[in-house]
């Protein structure tokens, strides 16, 4: 029962960040390869703060989630004069960036050595006490980003993030401001993901650098691609299989040793594979770069 | 201010725009009446879609004033110069091709409150309101130029005659006072073409001013009520579409 919660905990979180990036890469066509680094901001800052301080989880939530987006608007603004390859090169640097910050500055994060946050979330007073309970919370929140992420989407708003996806003179040239959607979309998204990192540090209740490598943006990418760029229940059923993928490959008794690179042949297998021969992935409807 | 002055659009002063040391615009100057269809004519490469690029804030000249209404827009980015009044199509078509015909034409509204971020989430009544008329309007553009039963289509499983007059309706639902349109009948059927003509010559009854670049000369003469040849960057003739069309200049420069 515990691994089943594990595994569906990990599910709701690897779903919000694929949600989140689904907002920026596969709805407003910037492929963004910094995701891991929202994540990581997110995670670091509520577990130094409960760490350190000993603040409230909800307190935790609301100032990750908000420097988050801070950090999204920060990349995202000088990011908007570049476009295409050079977009995903800005990201990729910014991600590096935040790893190297995380593990060298030693005396705010710990550096390679991590964070521990031995504590379960207290929200409204009620303590957390059991896995199951932060899977009910996390199923909650991972709801309720996934119904913001619908509403953005599907309103007029969402609508002009598809036409500067496909177009951005046609959408110049309907008179809208393409800049400031580019940055709206890309600071929210930013926060879902700082989101997913608080809950990922609460749960896994440790934290150390190499969780927010590059790697993890490609694998929250991957997730996206597989599950379908352009529709948000591609990116959780991306989720759903990614995650899966290495419990399957433990059940059907591959030893320990080599299980991480044969998961790694078999991510890296599907992506290439989905990319030659169903570049809109399961259920999506937007081919990056057609 | 006397009232010649009172029924100008608008008024381009001495653009001057270098693409590499190729003159594209020379000392340009023209002035647009309120209310009037204006022809640009001339051969590739005069100018004309430059012209058109500039006045829509897709480049900035090196030298001149544009004033729309009195206002200098020179230094107003694009999607400030539609939302004062200047909408436009382009040469090579530019849809959304992946959603709907309908959907299409809803981008082009101005100022919905639905695509403002706060508006999903606060007051979301009104912006579903507008978006419901917006829709009705919509339904309403697209059933007048004949395309009602392909409202709810993906835009790239119309013909390009269709998609032709789509980018129209698209540019009209933005009211603009002012529409700039980038060959609007080329490579189409004469019966579209028709349409799309009488289409052309209704909108200054709805109080609309046009500029259009057309090479066919035929389809010019019908609609404009007055044109000017361009060749090189500069104004060549300017007149009444009979005169410049006989100008010995106009006839010269077709001829080499």
């Amino acid at each position: 029962m515990e691994y089943l919660i594990h595994i569906l905990i990990m599910i709701f979180i690897y779903s919000i960040l694929s949600v989140s990036l689904n907002l920026v890469s596969g709805y407003a066509g910037l492929i963004s390869m910094a995701h891991s680094a929202f994540y990581g901001i997110g995670a670091y800052i509520s577990a130094i703060m409960a760490f350190k301080y000993q603040s409230p989880f909800l307190i935790n939530f609301v100032s990750a989630v908000s420097l988050c987006s801070l950090f999204g608007a920060l990349v995202g603004i000088p990011s908007l004069r570049i476009r295409d390859d050079y977009f995903v090169i800005a990201t990729v640097a910014f991600q590096i960036i935040i790893f190297n910050i995380l593990n060298n500055w030693v005396s705010l994060t710990n550096g390679p050595m991590g964070i521990s946050v031995i504590q379960m979330p207290i929200i409204f007073g009620v303590k957390l006490s059991s896995h199951l309970e932060f899977l009910i919370l996390i199923g909650t929140l991972s709801a309720c980003i996934y119904w913001i992420s619908y509403r953005v989407v599907c309103s007029p708003f969402g609508r002009v993030l598809k036409a500067i996806r496909e177009d951005e003179v046609f959408a110049l040239a309907a008179g809208k401001n393409i800049a400031i959607f580019k940055v709206l979309i890309f600071v929210i998204s930013s926060g879902m993901a700082g989101a997913a990192g608080v809950m990922y540090s609460y749960y896994i209740s440790f934290i150390d650098p190499t969780s927010f490598t590059v790697m993890e943006s490609i694998f929250i990418i991957t997730i996206v691609i597989i599950g379908g760029a352009g529709k948000l229940f591609g990116s959780v059923a991306g989720a759903i299989i990614l995650v899966l993928i290495p419990e399957i490959l433990r059940f059907i008794g591959i030893p320990s040793t080599i299980e991480a690179n044969i998961r790694q042949i078999i991510y890296g297998g599907m992506l290439v594979a989905f990319i030659i021969w169903r570049p809109k992935g399961l259920f999506g409807d937007y081919i990056f770069y057609s | 201010m006397n009232s010649y002055l009172m029924s100008i659009v608008l008024e381009i002063q001495g653009v001057v725009k270098n693409f590499n040391g190729l003159k594209a615009l020379d000392d340009f100057s023209c002035s647009v009446q309120y209310g009037e269809i204006l022809g640009l004519i001339g051969p590739n490469g005069a100018g004309k879609t430059t012209l058109f690029n500039i006045i829509s804030g897709f480049l900035d000249p090196d030298f001149g004033t544009i004033l729309f209404k009195g206002k200098d827009i020179i230094n107003m980015s694009t999607h400030q110069i539609v939302n004062i009044g200047i909408s436009r199509t382009f040469q090579n078509l530019r849809l959304i091709y992946q959603i709907s015909a309908l959907e299409n034409v809803l981008l082009s509204f101005k100022r919905q409150p639905g695509e403002q971020l706060r508006n999903v989430f606060f007051n979301w009544k009104h912006s579903l309101k507008q978006e419901k008329e917006n829709r009705e309007e919509a339904s309403l553009l697209i059933n007048e130029v004949g395309l009602a039963n392909k409202l709810n289509d993906p835009t790239e499983s119309l013909s390009y005659g269709q998609q032709k007059l789509l980018s129209l309706v698209c540019c009209f639902a933005a009211k603009s006072e002012l529409v700039l349109l980038d060959e609007p009948v080329a490579g189409i059927a004469p019966e579209m073409t028709e349409k799309i003509l009488k289409i052309i010559q209704k909108l200054p009854t709805q109080g609309t001013t046009v500029i259009m670049i057309e090479h066919n000369i035929d389809a010019i003469m019908q609609v404009c009520d007055r044109i000017i040849f361009m060749d090189a960057g500069t104004k060549v003739s300017e007149g009444a579409p009979e005169a410049v069309k006989n100008d010995p200049r106009v006839i010269h420069a077709y001829i080499d």
